[in-house]
Protein backbone atom coordinates (compact mmCIF):
# COMPACT_ATOMS: atom_id res chain seq x y z
CA UNK A 1 0.00 0.00 0.00
CA UNK A 2 2.82 2.19 1.03
CA UNK A 3 4.30 1.64 -2.42
CA UNK A 4 0.95 2.47 -4.20
CA UNK A 5 0.92 5.82 -2.13
CA UNK A 6 4.67 6.78 -2.98
CA UNK A 7 4.86 5.22 -6.55
CA UNK A 8 1.66 7.15 -7.96
CA UNK A 9 1.47 10.05 -5.24
CA UNK A 10 1.07 12.51 -8.18
CA UNK A 11 -2.06 11.07 -9.76
CA UNK A 12 -3.50 10.26 -6.26
CA UNK A 13 -3.15 13.87 -6.05
CA UNK A 14 -4.41 14.65 -8.71
CA UNK A 15 -7.35 12.19 -7.97
CA UNK A 16 -8.23 14.47 -4.90
CA UNK A 17 -8.02 17.56 -6.31
CA UNK A 18 -10.45 16.83 -8.45
CA UNK A 19 -12.51 14.94 -5.80
CA UNK A 20 -12.65 17.89 -4.02
CA UNK A 21 -13.72 20.49 -6.43
CA UNK A 22 -16.12 18.75 -7.34
CA UNK A 23 -17.56 17.83 -3.67
CA UNK A 24 -17.44 21.38 -2.96
CA UNK A 25 -19.28 22.59 -5.81
CA UNK A 26 -21.88 20.33 -5.00
CA UNK A 27 -22.22 21.02 -1.52
CA UNK A 28 -22.14 24.66 -2.19
CA UNK A 29 -25.25 24.00 -4.86
CA UNK A 30 -26.89 21.51 -3.65
CA UNK A 31 -27.03 23.44 -0.27
CA UNK A 32 -28.45 26.87 -2.03
CA UNK A 33 -31.23 24.05 -3.95
CA UNK A 34 -32.02 22.47 -0.73
CA UNK A 35 -32.97 25.70 0.56
CA UNK A 36 -34.62 26.59 -2.37
CA UNK A 37 -36.52 23.71 -2.55
CA UNK A 38 -37.63 23.23 0.56
CA UNK A 39 -39.37 26.27 0.67
CA UNK A 40 -41.56 25.06 -1.89
CA UNK A 41 -42.43 22.35 0.02
CA UNK A 42 -43.35 24.15 2.29
CA UNK A 43 -44.97 27.17 0.42
CA UNK A 44 -48.28 28.24 0.64
CA UNK A 45 -48.12 28.81 -3.10
CA UNK A 46 -49.89 25.89 -4.71
CA UNK A 47 -47.85 25.55 -7.76
CA UNK A 48 -44.39 26.07 -6.37
CA UNK A 49 -45.58 23.44 -3.57
CA UNK A 50 -46.49 20.78 -6.26
CA UNK A 51 -42.77 21.87 -8.39
CA UNK A 52 -41.13 21.51 -4.76
CA UNK A 53 -42.97 18.00 -3.93
CA UNK A 54 -42.44 16.72 -7.40
CA UNK A 55 -38.36 17.51 -7.60
CA UNK A 56 -37.91 15.96 -4.26
CA UNK A 57 -39.72 12.52 -4.93
CA UNK A 58 -37.97 12.43 -8.24
CA UNK A 59 -34.31 12.87 -7.34
CA UNK A 60 -34.90 11.23 -4.25
CA UNK A 61 -35.89 8.25 -5.73
CA UNK A 62 -33.54 7.44 -8.90
CA UNK A 63 -30.04 6.46 -8.13
CA UNK A 64 -27.10 9.07 -8.45
CA UNK A 65 -25.28 7.05 -11.01
CA UNK A 66 -28.68 7.24 -13.22
CA UNK A 67 -29.29 10.62 -12.98
CA UNK A 68 -25.16 11.66 -13.68
CA UNK A 69 -25.14 8.97 -17.02
CA UNK A 70 -27.89 11.08 -18.34
CA UNK A 71 -26.54 14.70 -17.60
CA UNK A 72 -23.09 12.58 -18.95
CA UNK A 73 -24.55 10.55 -22.14
CA UNK A 74 -27.80 12.26 -22.73
CA UNK A 75 -27.64 16.02 -22.18
CA UNK A 76 -24.46 17.11 -24.01
CA UNK A 77 -26.80 16.69 -27.48
CA UNK A 78 -28.24 20.17 -26.35
CA UNK A 79 -25.01 20.98 -24.02
CA UNK A 80 -22.17 19.74 -25.63
CA UNK A 81 -19.67 21.62 -23.39
CA UNK A 82 -20.76 18.82 -20.56
CA UNK A 83 -17.51 16.61 -19.98
CA UNK A 84 -18.03 13.96 -17.32
CA UNK A 85 -16.42 15.97 -14.10
CA UNK A 86 -19.18 19.01 -14.70
CA UNK A 87 -21.83 16.03 -15.63
CA UNK A 88 -20.87 14.51 -12.43
CA UNK A 89 -20.84 17.38 -10.44
CA UNK A 90 -24.34 18.19 -11.73
CA UNK A 91 -26.05 15.00 -11.11
CA UNK A 92 -24.08 14.86 -7.72
CA UNK A 93 -25.85 18.76 -6.91
CA UNK A 94 -28.98 17.70 -7.94
CA UNK A 95 -29.07 14.09 -6.42
CA UNK A 96 -27.82 15.66 -2.93
CA UNK A 97 -30.22 19.13 -2.97
CA UNK A 98 -33.65 16.79 -2.86
CA UNK A 99 -32.28 14.85 0.24
CA UNK A 100 -31.21 18.16 1.77
CA UNK A 101 -34.43 19.79 0.82
CA UNK A 102 -36.36 17.28 2.56
CA UNK A 103 -33.94 17.71 5.88
CA UNK A 104 -34.22 21.73 5.56
CA UNK A 105 -38.27 20.96 4.99
CA UNK A 106 -37.59 18.83 8.79
CA UNK A 107 -35.67 21.86 10.19
CA UNK A 108 -38.39 24.41 9.14
CA UNK A 109 -41.60 22.64 9.97
CA UNK A 110 -39.32 21.92 13.83
CA UNK A 111 -39.14 26.10 14.31
CA UNK A 112 -42.41 27.16 16.30
CA UNK A 113 -44.82 28.63 14.26
CA UNK A 114 -44.92 31.27 16.73
CA UNK A 115 -41.18 32.84 15.70
CA UNK A 116 -42.87 32.77 11.65
CA UNK A 117 -46.08 34.66 13.14
CA UNK A 118 -44.05 37.26 15.53
CA UNK A 119 -42.18 38.25 12.92
CA UNK A 120 -45.22 38.81 10.72
CA UNK A 121 -46.79 40.87 13.32
CA UNK A 122 -43.20 42.73 13.32
CA UNK A 123 -43.83 43.61 9.88
CA UNK A 124 -41.22 41.48 8.20
CA UNK A 125 -42.36 39.94 4.93
CA UNK A 126 -42.93 36.12 4.61
CA UNK A 127 -39.00 35.74 2.86
CA UNK A 128 -37.46 38.62 5.07
CA UNK A 129 -39.25 36.61 8.22
CA UNK A 130 -37.74 33.02 6.59
CA UNK A 131 -34.50 34.59 5.76
CA UNK A 132 -33.86 36.28 9.32
CA UNK A 133 -35.54 34.09 11.64
CA UNK A 134 -36.82 30.77 10.72
CA UNK A 135 -34.04 29.56 8.58
CA UNK A 136 -31.34 30.50 10.96
CA UNK A 137 -32.95 28.23 13.35
CA UNK A 138 -33.58 25.54 10.95
CA UNK A 139 -30.37 25.14 9.60
CA UNK A 140 -28.65 24.96 13.59
CA UNK A 141 -31.80 22.46 13.89
CA UNK A 142 -30.16 20.48 11.05
CA UNK A 143 -26.80 20.86 11.01
CA UNK A 144 -26.10 17.27 12.34
CA UNK A 145 -28.52 15.48 9.53
CA UNK A 146 -26.69 18.00 6.86
CA UNK A 147 -22.89 16.76 8.25
CA UNK A 148 -24.02 13.48 7.09
CA UNK A 149 -25.47 13.75 3.77
CA UNK A 150 -22.08 16.03 3.21
CA UNK A 151 -20.06 13.06 4.08
CA UNK A 152 -22.34 10.98 2.07
CA UNK A 153 -21.68 13.95 -0.50
CA UNK A 154 -18.19 13.22 -0.85
CA UNK A 155 -17.79 9.59 -0.83
CA UNK A 156 -20.74 9.70 -4.09
CA UNK A 157 -18.17 11.62 -5.86
CA UNK A 158 -16.69 8.52 -6.63
CA UNK A 159 -19.82 8.25 -9.21
CA UNK A 160 -17.46 10.58 -11.45
CA UNK A 161 -15.36 7.70 -11.74
CA UNK A 162 -17.77 5.83 -14.49
CA UNK A 163 -18.06 8.99 -16.26
CA UNK A 164 -14.29 9.79 -16.60
CA UNK A 165 -14.50 12.80 -14.03
CA UNK A 166 -10.59 12.35 -13.58
CA UNK A 167 -11.43 11.89 -9.70
CA UNK A 168 -9.68 10.07 -6.86
CA UNK A 169 -12.00 6.67 -7.59
CA UNK A 170 -11.45 7.13 -11.25
CA UNK A 171 -7.12 7.26 -10.84
CA UNK A 172 -7.80 4.13 -8.24
CA UNK A 173 -9.05 2.45 -11.01
CA UNK A 174 -6.31 3.46 -13.68
CA UNK A 175 -3.49 2.89 -10.89
CA UNK A 176 -5.32 -1.09 -10.28
CA UNK A 177 -5.50 -2.07 -13.71
CA UNK A 178 -2.21 -0.75 -15.16
CA UNK A 179 -0.29 -2.31 -11.88
CA UNK A 180 -2.43 -5.28 -10.82
CA UNK A 181 -2.23 -4.42 -7.38
CA UNK A 182 -5.35 -4.15 -6.65
CA UNK A 183 -5.72 -4.95 -2.76
CA UNK A 184 -2.79 -1.93 -2.12
CA UNK A 185 -4.42 0.69 -4.60
CA UNK A 186 -7.80 -0.09 -3.04
CA UNK A 187 -6.67 0.47 0.43
CA UNK A 188 -5.09 3.15 -0.39
CA UNK A 189 -7.79 5.23 -1.77
CA UNK A 190 -10.10 4.35 0.98
CA UNK A 191 -7.43 5.90 3.23
CA UNK A 192 -7.31 8.92 1.10
CA UNK A 193 -11.44 8.98 1.14
CA UNK A 194 -10.96 8.79 4.94
CA UNK A 195 -7.95 11.84 4.98
CA UNK A 196 -10.55 13.84 3.45
CA UNK A 197 -14.20 12.81 5.15
CA UNK A 198 -12.97 12.93 8.55
CA UNK A 199 -12.29 16.45 8.97
CA UNK A 200 -15.16 17.02 7.67
CA UNK A 201 -17.49 15.30 9.98
CA UNK A 202 -14.94 16.59 13.12
CA UNK A 203 -15.58 20.59 11.32
CA UNK A 204 -19.83 19.79 11.27
CA UNK A 205 -19.24 18.59 14.92
CA UNK A 206 -17.70 21.96 15.54
CA UNK A 207 -19.98 23.73 14.01
CA UNK A 208 -22.84 21.93 15.80
CA UNK A 209 -21.25 23.00 19.50
CA UNK A 210 -20.13 26.16 18.83
CA UNK A 211 -23.92 27.48 17.16
CA UNK A 212 -25.40 25.63 20.09
CA UNK A 213 -24.19 28.58 22.31
CA UNK A 214 -24.52 31.54 19.95
CA UNK A 215 -27.16 34.12 18.31
CA UNK A 216 -27.06 33.95 14.62
CA UNK A 217 -26.76 36.81 11.83
CA UNK B 1 -61.38 58.35 11.58
CA UNK B 2 -61.64 55.08 14.11
CA UNK B 3 -58.58 52.41 14.56
CA UNK B 4 -60.47 49.48 13.83
CA UNK B 5 -63.55 48.60 12.48
CA UNK B 6 -65.43 45.46 12.33
CA UNK B 7 -68.80 45.35 10.48
CA UNK B 8 -70.59 41.92 10.42
CA UNK B 9 -67.59 39.81 10.68
CA UNK B 10 -67.70 35.90 10.26
CA UNK B 11 -65.39 33.43 10.77
CA UNK B 12 -65.79 29.55 10.10
CA UNK B 13 -63.49 26.84 10.99
CA UNK B 14 -65.18 24.10 8.57
CA UNK B 15 -68.57 24.21 10.22
CA UNK B 16 -67.54 25.81 13.48
CA UNK B 17 -68.17 29.16 13.52
CA UNK B 18 -65.62 31.26 15.74
CA UNK B 19 -66.83 34.83 15.23
CA UNK B 20 -70.55 35.16 14.74
CA UNK B 21 -71.72 38.65 13.33
CA UNK B 22 -69.07 40.98 15.33
CA UNK B 23 -69.87 44.75 15.20
CA UNK B 24 -67.13 46.68 16.95
CA UNK B 25 -65.59 50.37 16.67
CA UNK B 26 -62.39 50.86 17.78
CA UNK B 27 -60.84 54.30 18.21
CA UNK B 28 -57.66 55.57 18.37
CA UNK B 29 -56.29 55.98 22.10
CA UNK B 30 -58.60 53.36 23.56
CA UNK B 31 -57.34 50.42 25.75
CA UNK B 32 -59.97 47.80 25.01
CA UNK B 33 -59.66 44.58 27.04
CA UNK B 34 -61.34 41.62 25.71
CA UNK B 35 -62.55 38.99 28.85
CA UNK B 36 -64.77 35.67 28.04
CA UNK B 37 -64.18 32.21 29.12
CA UNK B 38 -61.75 30.14 26.66
CA UNK B 39 -63.05 28.70 23.43
CA UNK B 40 -65.28 32.33 23.09
CA UNK B 41 -63.15 33.62 20.25
CA UNK B 42 -61.60 36.33 21.78
CA UNK B 43 -57.99 35.27 20.66
CA UNK B 44 -59.36 34.43 17.24
CA UNK B 45 -60.90 37.96 17.11
CA UNK B 46 -57.52 39.89 18.11
CA UNK B 47 -56.17 37.76 15.52
CA UNK B 48 -57.69 38.93 12.48
CA UNK B 49 -57.28 42.79 13.34
CA UNK B 50 -53.23 41.49 11.79
CA UNK B 51 -54.25 39.10 9.54
CA UNK B 52 -52.87 35.96 11.28
CA UNK B 53 -56.36 34.43 10.96
CA UNK B 54 -58.66 35.41 7.85
CA UNK B 55 -62.07 36.53 8.07
CA UNK B 56 -64.71 34.52 6.30
CA UNK B 57 -67.34 37.23 5.72
CA UNK B 58 -68.06 40.98 6.63
CA UNK B 59 -66.13 43.77 6.45
CA UNK B 60 -62.72 44.66 8.57
CA UNK B 61 -61.49 48.07 8.26
CA UNK B 62 -57.89 48.54 10.04
CA UNK B 63 -56.31 51.98 9.63
CA UNK B 64 -58.59 52.55 7.17
CA UNK B 65 -57.66 49.44 4.94
CA UNK B 66 -60.21 46.57 4.28
CA UNK B 67 -57.92 43.80 5.23
CA UNK B 68 -60.64 41.87 2.63
CA UNK B 69 -58.79 43.85 -0.55
CA UNK B 70 -56.35 41.80 -2.11
CA UNK B 71 -54.83 44.89 -3.18
CA UNK B 72 -53.95 45.60 0.93
CA UNK B 73 -50.85 45.40 1.83
CA UNK B 74 -50.80 43.01 4.85
CA UNK B 75 -47.44 44.06 5.59
CA UNK B 76 -47.96 47.72 5.75
CA UNK B 77 -51.17 46.99 8.04
CA UNK B 78 -48.55 44.63 10.61
CA UNK B 79 -45.92 47.40 10.57
CA UNK B 80 -48.47 49.91 11.82
CA UNK B 81 -50.80 47.14 14.26
CA UNK B 82 -48.12 45.54 17.28
CA UNK B 83 -48.44 42.09 18.23
CA UNK B 84 -47.16 40.35 22.30
CA UNK B 85 -48.03 36.71 22.53
CA UNK B 86 -49.25 34.69 25.66
CA UNK B 87 -45.87 32.80 24.67
CA UNK B 88 -43.54 35.92 24.07
CA UNK B 89 -42.51 34.49 20.78
CA UNK B 90 -39.30 36.74 20.97
CA UNK B 91 -36.87 35.65 18.41
CA UNK B 92 -34.17 32.95 19.84
CA UNK B 93 -31.86 33.07 17.21
CA UNK B 94 -31.37 36.62 18.13
CA UNK B 95 -29.75 38.63 21.28
CA UNK B 96 -32.60 40.90 23.53
CA UNK B 97 -30.63 43.97 21.67
CA UNK B 98 -31.68 42.28 18.12
CA UNK B 99 -35.05 41.48 18.95
CA UNK B 100 -35.91 44.44 19.21
CA UNK B 101 -34.02 46.46 16.67
CA UNK B 102 -34.13 43.63 13.53
CA UNK B 103 -38.25 45.36 12.92
CA UNK B 104 -36.83 48.93 12.62
CA UNK B 105 -33.62 48.07 10.63
CA UNK B 106 -35.59 45.38 8.02
CA UNK B 107 -38.73 46.78 7.74
CA UNK B 108 -38.56 50.80 8.43
CA UNK B 109 -35.14 50.78 7.14
CA UNK B 110 -33.67 52.46 10.00
CA UNK B 111 -30.04 52.92 10.32
CA UNK B 112 -28.58 50.49 12.94
CA UNK B 113 -27.41 53.10 14.90
CA UNK B 114 -30.65 54.93 15.43
CA UNK B 115 -32.56 51.73 16.00
CA UNK B 116 -29.82 49.92 19.02
CA UNK B 117 -30.94 54.13 20.21
CA UNK B 118 -34.40 53.71 20.29
CA UNK B 119 -33.84 49.98 21.58
CA UNK B 120 -31.72 51.31 24.61
CA UNK B 121 -34.74 53.97 25.58
CA UNK B 122 -37.15 50.92 24.99
CA UNK B 123 -35.43 48.47 27.55
CA UNK B 124 -34.86 50.92 30.11
CA UNK B 125 -39.11 51.68 29.58
CA UNK B 126 -39.04 48.37 30.68
CA UNK B 127 -36.30 48.14 33.05
CA UNK B 128 -34.39 46.05 31.52
CA UNK B 129 -31.00 47.76 29.90
CA UNK B 130 -29.02 45.45 31.73
CA UNK B 131 -30.54 42.30 29.80
CA UNK B 132 -29.37 43.76 26.04
CA UNK B 133 -27.03 41.43 25.06
CA UNK B 134 -28.51 38.29 26.26
CA UNK B 135 -30.36 35.64 24.24
CA UNK B 136 -34.08 35.44 25.00
CA UNK B 137 -33.30 31.89 26.54
CA UNK B 138 -31.84 33.09 29.49
CA UNK B 139 -34.20 35.41 30.33
CA UNK B 140 -37.61 34.78 32.72
CA UNK B 141 -41.33 34.50 31.48
CA UNK B 142 -42.22 38.18 33.35
CA UNK B 143 -38.48 39.36 31.38
CA UNK B 144 -39.55 37.82 28.16
CA UNK B 145 -42.95 39.50 27.81
CA UNK B 146 -41.46 43.01 28.75
CA UNK B 147 -38.91 42.36 25.70
CA UNK B 148 -41.27 41.24 23.66
CA UNK B 149 -43.92 44.50 24.74
CA UNK B 150 -40.65 46.84 23.61
CA UNK B 151 -40.25 45.46 20.52
CA UNK B 152 -43.78 45.74 19.45
CA UNK B 153 -43.19 49.51 20.51
CA UNK B 154 -40.06 49.68 18.72
CA UNK B 155 -41.90 49.55 15.20
CA UNK B 156 -43.79 52.86 16.55
CA UNK B 157 -47.20 51.56 16.00
CA UNK B 158 -50.44 52.94 16.07
CA UNK B 159 -52.22 49.98 18.21
CA UNK B 160 -50.97 47.09 19.74
CA UNK B 161 -52.97 44.09 20.14
CA UNK B 162 -52.14 41.56 23.62
CA UNK B 163 -52.90 38.06 23.62
CA UNK B 164 -53.36 37.11 27.06
CA UNK B 165 -49.75 38.66 27.76
CA UNK B 166 -49.99 37.53 31.27
CA UNK B 167 -51.51 33.95 31.16
CA UNK B 168 -48.18 32.07 30.91
CA UNK B 169 -46.58 33.71 33.68
CA UNK B 170 -45.56 33.10 37.61
CA UNK B 171 -48.13 35.19 39.22
CA UNK B 172 -45.48 37.03 40.88
CA UNK B 173 -43.99 39.02 37.82
CA UNK B 174 -47.27 39.39 35.82
CA UNK B 175 -47.40 42.77 37.95
CA UNK B 176 -44.13 43.72 36.45
CA UNK B 177 -45.80 43.19 32.92
CA UNK B 178 -48.82 44.79 33.59
CA UNK B 179 -47.31 47.45 34.95
CA UNK B 180 -45.18 47.97 31.93
CA UNK B 181 -48.64 47.44 29.96
CA UNK B 182 -49.77 50.20 31.85
CA UNK B 183 -47.16 52.46 30.89
CA UNK B 184 -48.14 52.25 27.33
CA UNK B 185 -51.84 52.72 28.10
CA UNK B 186 -50.71 56.10 29.68
CA UNK B 187 -48.48 57.18 26.49
CA UNK B 188 -52.42 57.13 24.62
CA UNK B 189 -51.59 54.06 22.78
CA UNK B 190 -54.29 52.00 21.39
CA UNK B 191 -54.53 48.90 22.85
CA UNK B 192 -56.65 46.06 22.36
CA UNK B 193 -56.19 42.96 25.11
CA UNK B 194 -57.55 39.67 25.62
CA UNK B 195 -56.94 39.06 28.98
CA UNK B 196 -58.22 37.07 32.48
CA UNK B 197 -56.47 40.14 34.50
CA UNK B 198 -59.90 41.34 35.56
CA UNK B 199 -57.97 43.92 37.99
CA UNK B 200 -56.16 45.41 34.34
CA UNK B 201 -59.29 45.29 32.93
CA UNK B 202 -61.11 47.73 35.21
CA UNK B 203 -58.83 49.56 36.30
CA UNK B 204 -56.66 50.72 33.06
CA UNK B 205 -58.96 49.28 30.54
CA UNK B 206 -61.34 52.02 28.99
CA UNK B 207 -63.76 49.48 27.51
CA UNK B 208 -64.88 46.22 27.72
CA UNK B 209 -65.62 43.52 25.53
CA UNK B 210 -67.27 40.37 26.83
CA UNK B 211 -67.19 37.30 24.51
CA UNK B 212 -69.00 34.55 24.67
CA UNK B 213 -69.94 31.42 22.21
CA UNK B 214 -67.60 33.71 18.98
CA UNK B 215 -70.23 36.59 19.87
CA UNK B 216 -70.07 39.87 21.36
CA UNK B 217 -72.41 40.09 24.65
CA UNK B 218 -71.89 42.81 26.29
CA UNK B 219 -69.80 46.32 25.35
CA UNK B 220 -69.31 48.56 27.71
CA UNK B 221 -67.32 51.83 28.08
CA UNK B 222 -67.46 51.80 31.66
CA UNK B 223 -65.70 48.67 32.97
CA UNK B 224 -66.21 49.47 36.37
CA UNK B 225 -70.01 49.14 36.08
CA UNK B 226 -69.79 46.16 33.59
CA UNK B 227 -68.28 44.28 37.02
CA UNK B 228 -70.39 45.83 39.37
CA UNK B 229 -73.16 45.27 37.24
CA UNK B 230 -72.94 42.92 34.37
CA UNK B 231 -76.58 42.86 32.07
CA UNK B 232 -75.54 39.74 29.94
CA UNK B 233 -76.66 36.33 31.82
CA UNK B 234 -73.35 34.26 30.62
CA UNK B 235 -71.69 37.47 31.88
CA UNK B 236 -73.03 37.34 35.17
CA UNK B 237 -72.34 33.79 35.40
CA UNK B 238 -68.52 33.72 34.07
CA UNK B 239 -68.17 36.86 36.89
CA UNK B 240 -69.85 34.51 39.18
CA UNK B 241 -67.26 31.83 38.68
CA UNK B 242 -64.46 33.82 38.34
CA UNK B 243 -65.03 36.56 41.45
CA UNK B 244 -63.94 34.61 44.49
CA UNK B 245 -60.18 34.95 43.19
CA UNK B 246 -60.53 38.34 42.87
Amino acid sequence: MISILVGHWSELIEGMKYTIASSLLALVGSLILGVIFAMFVISPNKSLNVIGKIYVEIFRNIPLLVIAMFFYIVMPRIFPGLDGFKAGTIGLTIYTSAFIAETVRAGIESVPVGQMEAARSNGMAYLQAMRYIVLPQAIKIVVPSLGNQFVNLVKNSSVLAFLAGFDLMYQGNLIASTTFKTTDTYLAVGLLYLVMTMPLSYFMRYLEKRWSKTPTV
Amino acid sequence: MSMIEFHDVNKYYGKFKALKNINLTIERGEVVTIIGPSGSGKSTLLRTINGLELISSGQLLVDNHDLADPKTDMNRIRKNVGMVFQHFNLYANKTILQNITLGPEKVLKMSHVKAAEDAERLLSLVGLLDQAQKLPSMLSGGQKQRIAIARALAMHPKAILFDEPTSALDPEVIGDVLEVMKKVADQGMTMIVVTHEMGFAKEVGNRLVFMADGEIREDSNDPRAFFEAPKDPRAQEFLGKIIHVD
